[in-house]
């Protein structure tokens, strides 16, 4: 079973001579449950392949398949609820004026649940933010709290992709192994697709199952993580990558 | 346990145990911010002041600030009687100057309830739609920014007829393009952020967009704004008083009694001076009270 399926993805900003392209030709596929990384160096296209995945990159061409479905523009409300992100700096992506409880309450809300309260409650839980939680403002709460309460929003819709922007890259490196052992549990539990993307192959090496090197917006190589633990790359820019973080 | 926590504990805590409890905590740090300014302290307390004596005026005036005693008009400050002196026409000025304080929190009042809401209204929308929405209300804003702002009240009360409402529709007119403007600069920075683009992805849609997530944020930078501008607004209400286009006598309005007292200046100068110190007062009470709210309110500040 294919979860998603990106062929042949270009990704444009601006239009004639401004015009920027970030992804030129992505292919790759990620099957129910796998986790698929997406590695390279700041700039290199990663975040904008997630960014054209939810619109939120409004020009792009080729195909995207999630669950079976090509999606359209603009995307049904069915399609945010089978695809979830989570974004990379946890300080910029919670309302400064919206606690815990009103960020979850309305995201439960627009997607047609009833007993919000009840859900609520759970959510925290899983994401292993108790009650005392609920009723805070971001401004009360450490960065890694604040990811958690980020990825308790993602998960609220019962997702079945969750796209991961770089959701550790923002935190200090004892939040960071927290965050990606309560990602990896959930990912279990939840029955879970992830997408990647990292700057640190150390993240993704423990993360995923595959992984796909990216440099100046094409897809370089595609490999599993027991070729990368065995410094098996064959580009030369993934060898590259590889000798840096070794 | 319940009895040992007092109730600034229980306002200043870092758990918040409801809905409630989180709002009120919040309203309460934000006081405390607040109090700690003097400054602004001594605005609101002046204004607190106005709108006593605004809403006790029958009983504070000492006169009925309409019966006019030619045998005893222009009299100085002090004399028996009529603290502040008596006016061309015998009338006390005290008296008239407590009744005028309805007039100006009617139009304060009035103006900040209009300007403010219709700049939100069309900064909010250009700036998160784009396009050539934003093009056309931008355009417009503009036009209305190029018109100098006392003429262009003066033509439409010229149109419409003098009197208050008029004065204040006027007002309002010439005050929302810099409320747009401000809104609208708002928004492009806050459209564009994770938060945004986060409940973007849950499927909302740009009414909710705009009124749930935008407005809480530009709405203290407005606040700020409405009460730094007010002080302009009343000298605004008080410069068509004073040439006779907003309130009509005999009603006190500060600006008109100006403008009567204007004939006497050089013999009689309490008859202009007491209301000019009356507008000065309350624009500067205003002015002092828009600084501290700037430190509670402004989300860049900081927490």
């Amino acid at each position: 079973m294919t979860m998603l399926d990106v062929k042949s993805l270009n990704v444009w900003f601006g239009t004639g001579r401004d015009r920027v392209d970030a992804v030129k030709g992505a292919n790759f596929t990620v099957g129910q449950g796998e986790s698929f990384g997406l590695v390279g160096e700041s700039g290199s296209g990663k975040s904008t392949i997630l960014r054209a995945i939810t619109s939120l990159a409004p020009n792009w061409s080729g195909i995207i398949q999630v669950d079976g479905t090509p999606v359209v523009s603009p995307r049904p409300k069915a399609f945010f609820k089978t695809v979830q992100m989570v974004f990379q700096d946890p300080y910029a992506s919670l309302h400064p004026r919206h606690s815990v409880d009103q960020v979850l309450g309305e995201t439960l809300h627009l997607h047609g649940f009833r007993e919000i309260d009840a859900r609520v409650v759970k959510l925290l839980d899983d994401v292993g933010l108790g009650q005392k939680f609920r009723f805070r403002y971001p401004h009360q709460l450490s960065g890694g709290q604040r990811q958690r309460v980020a990825i308790a929003r993602a998960l609220a819709p019962e997702p079945k992709l969750l796209l991961l922007d770089e959701p550790t890259s923002a935190l200090d490196v004892s939040v960071q192994a927290e965050i990606l052992n309560l990602l990896a549990d959930l990912r279990q539990e939840h029955n879970l697709t992830y997408l990647m993307v990292s700057h640190d192959l150390s993240v993704v090496g423990h993360m995923c199952d595959q992984l796909a090197v990216m440099k100046d917006g094409e897809i370089v190589e595609i490999m599993s993580v027991a070729a990368l633990r065995k410094m098996e790359a064959t580009h030369p820019y993934s060898q590259h990558l590889l000798h840096a973080s070794v | 346990m319940a009895e040992t926590q007092s109730l600034r504990a229980w306002l200043l805590t870092d758990t918040p145990t409801s809905r409630r409890h989180a709002k009120l905590s919040a309203l309460y740090q934000g006081w405390l911010t607040f109090r700690s300014n003097t400054m602004a302290m001594i605005g609101l307390g002046i204004l607190v002041l106005l709108v006593l004596v605004a809403a006790a005026a029958p009983l504070l005036s000492p006169h009925d600030p309409f019966v006019q005693n030619l045998g005893n008009r222009l009299a100085p400050l002090g004399s028996e009687g009529h603290l502040l002196g008596t006016d061309s026409l015998g009338r006390d000025i005290l008296s008239r100057l407590i009744y005028g304080a309805r007039i100006t929190l009617y139009i304060v009042a009035l103006v900040a309830l209009i300007a403010p809401v219709a700049g939100l209204l069309v900064g909010t929308v250009s700036g998160y739609a784009g396009g050539w929405i934003d093009i056309v209300l931008m355009r417009i804003t503009d036009i209305f920014l190029a018109f100098p702002r006392l003429v262009l009240a003066l033509a439409f009360v010229a149109a419409l007829g003098a009197g208050i409402e008029n004065a204040v529709l006027a007002i309002s007119l010439t005050a929302w393009p810099p409320y747009a403007r401000i809104a609208r600069a708002e928004t492009l920075t806050i459209r564009s952020s994770d938060y945004i683009a986060a409940i973007r992805l849950q499927g909302a849609g740009a009414l909710r967009i705009i009124t749930r997530h935008i407005w809480p944020l530009c709405i203290s930078s407005l606040i700020v704004r409405v009460t730094l501008d007010m002080a302009g607004i009343i000298l605004a209400a008080a410069g068509l008083g004073f040439l006779g286009l907003g309130a009509q006598p005999p009603s006190p309005e500060w600006g008109a009694m100006i403008s009567e007292g204007r004939r006497f200046i050089l013999d009689h100068w309490w008859v202009a001076t007491m209301p000019g110190l009356a507008i000065f007062t309350v624009s500067l009470a205003f002015n002092l009270l828009g600084d501290g709210l700037r430190d509670v309110l402004d989300p860049k500040a900081g927490e």
